[in-house]
This record gives C-alpha cells, structure tokens and sequence, in this order.
C-alpha cells in the first residue's frame, strides 16, 4: 500500500483543526472557518489521491496498531479497514461535509457562535470519518458515540433556546438505548468469537456458519439496535424530526447525509454477523419506518420537517434493502440520498433565510421568480428523490425496488412502490406550495436570492445528484458486498440497465412517480390552503400530529424511568447513607469507646495484660 | 533421684511466676521493683543451669552482664521513684495514673 | 537421723533445701506488707539463689551474686526505703479484680511453661555435665570472645552513674 501515512491524515486533520479552533481562534471568525474548511477540503483531496494511488481495492486492506491487549481473551487494535465500502464513503463524507462547510460560512454569518459552530463541524467530520475507517466493533463503537456527541452539540447549537435544548438531549438519550443494545451485541459476539476485529470474525463465520450458536439472531437483533438508534429506525425514530432545532446545514450533514447513514454503513460492513431471521426482522422494520414517515410527511407545514421525515422515510428504504439481503442497493441509495438529500436541505437553508427565518410552507409561495438557483437546484433535487428517469435517485432507488420484487417479497415491494408514490407527492405538495401558487406573506413578496457562497455548493450537489445513477458507484459497492459481482454494468449500459434487468420493478417506480405528480399538482396547484384536512380528517389530524408516538413515550417510558429513579434515590438515602454508612459509623464509634477502656493509666493494669499476652502468644507459637 | 536439669528450671519458673504475681498484685512502688528484681534472678538461675547441663561456659558469662546491667538499671530505676515520689508525694501505684485516656 | 543429715548435705539434699528457701522467701517478699520485710526477704532470697549457683558450679558467680546483688543492689533498695519514709502505706484494701487477674495470668504463663518443660524434656538426653566455672575459665572467656560487650558495659555503667546524678537532683534547672 503506497502512503501508508495518509488514512492518518486524513482522520486526525479535521481534529487537529477543532482542537485549534476550540483553543486558540474563538475570537478570529475568519480564521476559525478557514481551519475547518481547510481542514475538511485537504482530508477529501487526500482521499482522492490515496484512491488514485492505490485503487479502490488496495491488497493489503489494513493498517492497524495494537492499542491494549489483555492476556490472550481480549485485543484491541486502533486501525484502518481500506476496502471499496469505506474508501467511497470517506470519499463521499469529505465531499459533501466540505460542500456543507463551505455554505455554512453564508448561512452563520450573523451567528455569535460562528467559530463554535466550525469547531463542532470538524469534530462531527473526525467522528464520522472514524465510524467508516474503523476496523474493529469497539474502535466503530467510539467513534459512534463521538458522533452522538457532535450531534447533541450541533442540535443544542442555539442552547438558550429551550426546544433545540431539549431536542438535543431527547436525540442522545434515544441514541443511548440503541447503543445499549448494539454494546450487548458486540458483547455477544466477542464471547462466541473471541475477536472484536471485522477479519477475524467474517473468516470465523464463513468457516464456520453456526459459530454464534443460538445467540445468532439476538447477536444480529442487539447490533441492529445500534442501526435503530443512529439511522432513526421504528420505535426509536422520534428524535430526527426534533433534531431539526440545529443550523440548516447541520440538519443536511448530519441528519441527512452522513451520521444517520452511519447505522446503515454499519449493517453493510458487519453483514456476515446477521443470519436469516435477524435480517427478516430488519427487512419489516425497514419497510414500517418507510411507510410511516412517508405518512406523517404528508400533513407536516414545517419546510424541515418535512424534509426530515423524507430522510427517515428514505433510510427505511435502505434499511430494508439490508433485510432483504442487499447491501449493495443500500449503499447505493445511502450514496445518492447523500447527495440530493443534502442538496434538498442546503436549499431548504437558502430558502428559510430568504424569508427571514421563517419555515411554514404556507407563508411562502411564488418563490421562482424570487431566487432562481435555489428553485432550480430544489427541483433537481426533488426529481431525483422522487425518482425520475436518469436522475440517481431513479438508479438506486430501483435497485431497492427490484430486490424486492426478485426476492418475492411482494408485501414489501408493494410498500415499497407505495411510499414511493407518497414520497413523489409530498414532495411535489411542497415544491408547488412554496416555488409556484403566490406570495402568502409579506417576507415571500421580498425575498431575495442567497450569496455566491451558498449557491455554488447547491450547484456543484445538483449535478452530483443528476450524474450520481451512471458513474459506477453501484459496481463499486458491488464489487465487495455483492455475490455476483460480473452482473453488474460499467459505461453507458448503466442508463438501460434497470429496464433489461428488472422491468416491472423499473416500471412501477415511473408510473407512481406521475400518479403522484398528477395527484400533487391536482390538490395543490393553485396554492392556497391545505385541502386535505377536510377530506380526511382525523387521519389527517393523526399524521400532522407525527401518530402520537412522542406522547406514547411521554406516558409510559419517560414515566417509568422517574419512578426508578426515585426509588433508586430512595435507597440510596435511606439505606445506603442511612443504614449502611451509618453501621460503620456507630460501629467505629463503638469499637474505639470500648478499646479506650483498656487504656487506664494504671501500671498494674498493663503488666497483668502483659503478661496474658505473653501466655496466650506462648500458647499460640508453642502449640502450633 | 537424681536432681536435672528440670528441676532446676521448674524453680526457676515458679520463682518467675511468684514474681510476676508480685508485680501484679502489690501497689507499693518500691516492692513492684523488687519483685521485678526477683522475676530477673529467677532468669539468672534458668541461665545457669542450662549452661552447667550443656557443657557450655556462655551461658554463666551471659549471666555475669545480667547482674551487671541489673545493678545500673536499679540504681537508674531508684533514682526515678526518688524523683517520682518528689513530684507527687506518694508511693502508691494507683495514684500515678496520669496517662488515663 | 544419719542418713537423714547425709542425705540432706548431699548435692540433692542441698539442692532440695535451698530451692525450698528460694521460694519460700520469693513467697513472702510478696506477701509482706512492711517494705523493708520485702527486701529483707529479698535478700535470703539472693542468698539462697547463690548457693543454688554453687551447685551449679557456678562459682564465680555465687560470689558475685551476694556481692553485687545482696551487697549492693539491696542496699540502695533499702536506703531508698529508708528514704522514702514509707510507713504510710500500711493497710490498703486488697483489689480483688487485681488479684484474679494476677492469678489467672500468673497461672497461665506458669502452666505454659511447666508443660513446656513436661513435654520437651530438655534433660533427657544430655550428656555428663563436667564444665566448671571457675574464675580463671571465665576470666579467659570474659577477655576474648566476649571482651567487646566488656567494654561496652563499662560504658554503660558510667553512664548510669551520670544518669542517676542528674536524676537525683532537686531542681533541674
């Protein structure tokens, strides 16, 4: 491997940079982004050139140093797996993090925080970087939760408000219970295999299939849970939506493009640990998730938010991938949902300040004529998430559509080309409400196009998002991940390939995409107001209010934790200080007023003990 | 029957032991002393006979220091209670029991 | 009555009478209440422990015992005595916690070592006892292999002469 030094670089840069930042130039705004831009530009540039040095598929794909060894039981490296799975994604974090670096600078210009917010960027890159370069369960597991650290700072961004405060923590804490889960998973698996490190396990398992034992599915199920956590999956979705609190671009690099694609990037690189019935069950959670958000989109008023539940709804659809065996289309789709979900954010961002921070789709409207690059750059982005023919998302989307249908799971690729038919039309709802009908606020009549710095990166992610379908991402994937590599096409065959290879899958997915065109442009063309309240009423209600899952967990589990926690409380005060603490300390109070008796100054006292001691003593040493 | 060298060792046990009693019971400073001065002697005769049993003259040389050291310590001792029996009068055991806690 | 004589001022016989007073008078040293009667009884008791010596062999040192130990170290316990002017202490009551406890402890020590002596039997297998510790043979021991605790005693006396001086003093200013 040519440079062995760079995958150092590239991870440790973005640190050295927040480090310096937090540091030494919290005052020198200018100098702050320029270290975090800098630092995040380089570490792409020397990715790029790493993977021009060495291909995608170097030989010799690790680079580790043994960080703590005990006995022979436990060895933990700190190392770098270099296959084509993480040296896409590297590429792919880098890219969009430093296009989302660079937009930062327009969208925080007039924030005090300024430098803080760079800082806090650079440790959210070297986190996630960390997640993809690492080659061992406790190495990902860190780094994991670095990234959940990132995110609550970037989501508690604005602390004096009390929503984005809350919302912080309700993200760390529902992240936390996946990753108790995803713990006790790796713990499994290291006590049947005796290894944490990624090689050692998959040529374990692919020796010997039933290694894990019975434990194989609740292995599978409990690291699963970590994926639940970070990508949002059902029941412990509720926090994505409230993460909306943070900055625009944070809500595009985290929540959409890198950090909860984490949990999906996981599944693929431990794939070899899930066995049958774990990835039935991730297939169902998958598919409920999609359908679910899909659902709740369609009556939300938040601009973000409804981009948020498109982004849970879109990782269900990966998730789901998973569970039916593929990993390949899900890294497909994570790729090209970086780009145009981040695209779709960063526009949303661009939007939101030219109406002065204002976020309800009903007070905007006619903003086409008023800021041009954002509507075109906001319409490439819906089109390729609504998946239109040649844009990325149509590629990778019917990948997902078609392992559907070529596994037989026809209950999933029906919800499938369903949530795609919601997708097309909530996202189409905002697309008319907001860039065409008229002006619905003052704020819509004077708004007004965003900086350069700002439009270029949109630019520059409009035309990934378009390309992103053909330039053999796909055969990337699948050359590692997939069993049959040939199948897959390279050049122009790409654009075609979907029609010969999985017709009705291809099919499907351009036909709901105009029914929901059709069916958007029908209710919300004219503007005005939301028409579907009347029709469907309570349902209507129940999707707005997100399906009542926060109040679920408001009653019950928030609950329940209070009242172990005050029994808890309980005991500590009454039992442990009061019973406990307070034994020894009557004890010694005791101990120490019996032994003073002894001590009573009077001579013949002493020399009788005196002597006693020394018989006993005699008695001891002479009979033994 | 022939006296041993345990008999010469059970005296000088019950010599020890009448004089530890001695240093237990009495109250008088002065006879606490002299029934110490007794519990050495009796170590004294222990020392003696185990050197005429075992052949071996160390033992009576062991001895002859013993008196020595025992004749500085008691005039050290006794210039002690002298000082004592200044300060406070009294000769009584019990009444010099300063260091109670 | 012949035999009774020989047998008394036989070695045995001897041994027999002198450890009977030995303890005898150890008995009333304690059991005295008058101090002077102590150390009166303190000094047969010397004496007897002396001829005890003797028996022994032990020449040199049953000299020395009634030097030293009668002779000197009695006599300072009797000039303090003396000194002391100790008739008041007379009649105290008797502790009897004291005297149990004395007992027991006294009794224990006591029954360790008797049966030390029972089981180990140290004179069971020794052989004839033919050292005799004249003074010329101690004098050569005294003056070669012990002469560094000699002098070092020397020492020691001196400074027990000094310490008792500065005692004594009546005000140490």
């Amino acid at each position: 491997m040519k440079f062995e030094a760079l995958p150092w670089l590239i991870l440790f840069l973005p640190l050295l940079a927040a480090a310096a930042i937090t540091l030494f130039t919290q005052k020198n705004r200018g100098v702050s982004a320029g270290l975090s831009i800098g630092a995040v530009v380089i570490s792409f540039l020397l990715s790029a050139l790493f993977v021009k040095l060495n291909g995608f598929n170097p030989p010799a794909n690790e680079l580790a140093v043994n960080w703590l060894s005990i006995g022979d039981a436990l060895r933990i490296d700190f190392g770098f797996r270099l296959d084509p799975l993480s040296l896409g994604m590297i590429l792919m974090v880098t890219g969009v993090a430093a296009l989302i670096h660079i937009y930062s600078v327009g969208y925080m210009h007039d924030d005090p925080g300024f430098s803080r917010f760079f800082a806090s960027l650079s440790l959210f890159t070297f986190s996630m970087l960390g997640i993809v370069l690492s080659n061992n369960f406790l190495q990902i597991f860190i780094f994991w939760e670095l990234v959940g650290v990132s995110s609550y700072l970037l989501i508690g961004f604005w602390y004096e408000k009390a929503s984005a405060a809350d919302a912080a923590k309700k993200a760390f804490i529902t992240n936390r219970l996946g990753d108790f889960g995803f713990l006790i998973g790796i713990l499994i698996v290291w006590a049947a295999l005796g290894s944490l490190n990624f090689r050692p396990i998959e040529q374990a398992l692919a020796d010997n299939p039933e290694a894990l034992g019975a434990l194989a599915t609740i292995g599978g199920l409990l690291i699963f849970c970590g994926a639940v956590g970070k990508s949002a999956q059902f029941p412990l979705h509720v926090w994505l939506p409230d993460a909306m609190e943070g900055p625009t671009p944070v809500s595009a690099l985290i929540h959409a493009a890198t950090m909860v694609a984490a949990g999906v990037y996981m599944l693929c690189r431990v794939f070899f640990v899930l066995n049958g019935e774990a990835l039935q069950v991730i297939a169902y959670v998958g598919g409920f998730t999609a359908l679910l958000a899909a659902l709740i989109a369609l009556q939300q008023n938040d601009i973000k938010r409804i981009l948020a539940y498109s982004t849970l709804s879109q990782l269900g659809y990966m998730v789901m991938a998973v569970g039916l065996g593929g990993p390949t289309p899900a890294m497909f789709h994570l790729t090209t949902h970086a780009f145009f979900k981040a695209l779709l954010f960063l526009g949303s961002g661009s939007v939101i300040l030219a109406m002065h921070h204002e976020q309800d789709i009903w007070q905007m409207g006619a903003l086409r004529k008023k800021t041009p690059v954002t509507f075109w750059t906001f319409m490439v982005g819906t089109l390729a998430l609504a998946g239109l023919w040649p844009l990325s998302g149509f590629f990778s989307k019917d990948s997902i559509l078609a392992l559907a249908y070529h596994e037989r799971n026809y209950l999933l690729f029906g919800v499938a080309v369903f949530v795609a038919f919601l997708t097309t039309f909530y996202m189409f709802r905002l697309v008319f409400v907001v860039f065409f009908s008229s002006a619905k606020s003052k704020h819509a009549e004077h708004a007004h196009e965003s900086p350069g710095v700002m439009t270029w990166p949109l630019r520059l992610l409009a035309v990934l998002s378009v390309i992103g379908g053909f330039i053999g991402i796909e055969a990337l994937f699948a050359g590692q991940l997939a069993a049959d590599a040939s199948e897959h096409p390279h050049g122009w065959a790409q654009l075609v390939y979907p029609f010969q290879h999985a017709p009705v899958a291809a099919a499907s997915g351009l036909v709901v995409f105009a029914l929901g065109l059709l069916a958007a442009w029908a209710l919300y063309g004219k503007g005005g107001k939301d028409p579907l309240p009347e029709k469907l009423g309570a349902l209507s209600r129940a999707m707005r209010d997100r399906f009542y899952f926060d109040e679920l967990y408001e009653a019950t589990v928030v609950r329940m934790h209070d009242t172990l926690a005050a029994i808890a409380g309980w005991f500590d005060r009454w039992i442990i200080d009061g019973f406990g603490i307070g034994l020894i300390r009557g004890g010694t109070d005791f101990a120490g007023r019996a032994l003073r008796l002894a001590q009573t100054g009077n001579l013949q006292t002493y020399a009788l003990l005196l002597a006693l001691g020394v018989a006993v003593l005699l008695v001891v040493v002479l009979a033994s | 029957m022939n006296v041993g060298l345990e008999h010469y060792l059970a005296v000088s046990g019950l010599l020890f032991a009448l004089g530890l009693f001695g240093v237990v019971v009495r109250r008088n400073v002065l006879v606490m002393y002299m029934c110490l001065e007794l519990m050495l002697n009796a170590a004294n005769l222990a020392l003696v006979a185990f050197s005429r049993f075992t052949n071996n003259l160390d033992g009576q040389v062991f001895v002859f220091f013993i008196i020595t050291v025992a004749a500085a310590e008691v005039a050290v001792g006794l210039a002690l209670i002298v000082a004592l029996y200044r300060r406070r009068n009294t000769a009584h055991v019990e009444e010099l029991a300063t260091m109670k806690l | 009555m012949q035999d009774t004589l020989q047998y008394v001022f036989s070695s045995n016989g001897l041994f027999w009478l002198f450890a009977a007073l030995a303890l005898l008078c150890g008995c009333l040293v304690i059991l005295s209440r008058n101090p002077v009667t102590s150390a009166m009884f303190l000094v047969l008791t010397i004496a007897s422990l002396a001829g005890l010596f003797v028996l022994l062999n032990a020449f040199f040192l049953a000299a020395i015992q009634i030097l030293v130990y009668a002779g000197a170290v009695m006599v300072l316990f009797l000039f303090v005595i003396m000194l002391l002017d100790l008739r008041a202490e007379q009649r105290h009551r008797i502790k009897l916690f004291g005297v149990i406890g004395g007992a027991v402890s006294v009794g224990a020590v006591i029954a360790v070592l008797l049966r030390a002596l029972y089981v180990t039997k140290p004179g069971a297998n020794l052989a004839a006892p033919e050292v005799v510790g004249d003074t010329v043979a101690l004098g050569k021991l005294l003056f070669t292999k012990y002469v560094l605790p000699f002098e070092i005693v020397s020492v020691l006396l001196l400074v027990a002469m000094v310490g008792v001086i500065l005692l004594s003093k009546k005000d140490l200013k």
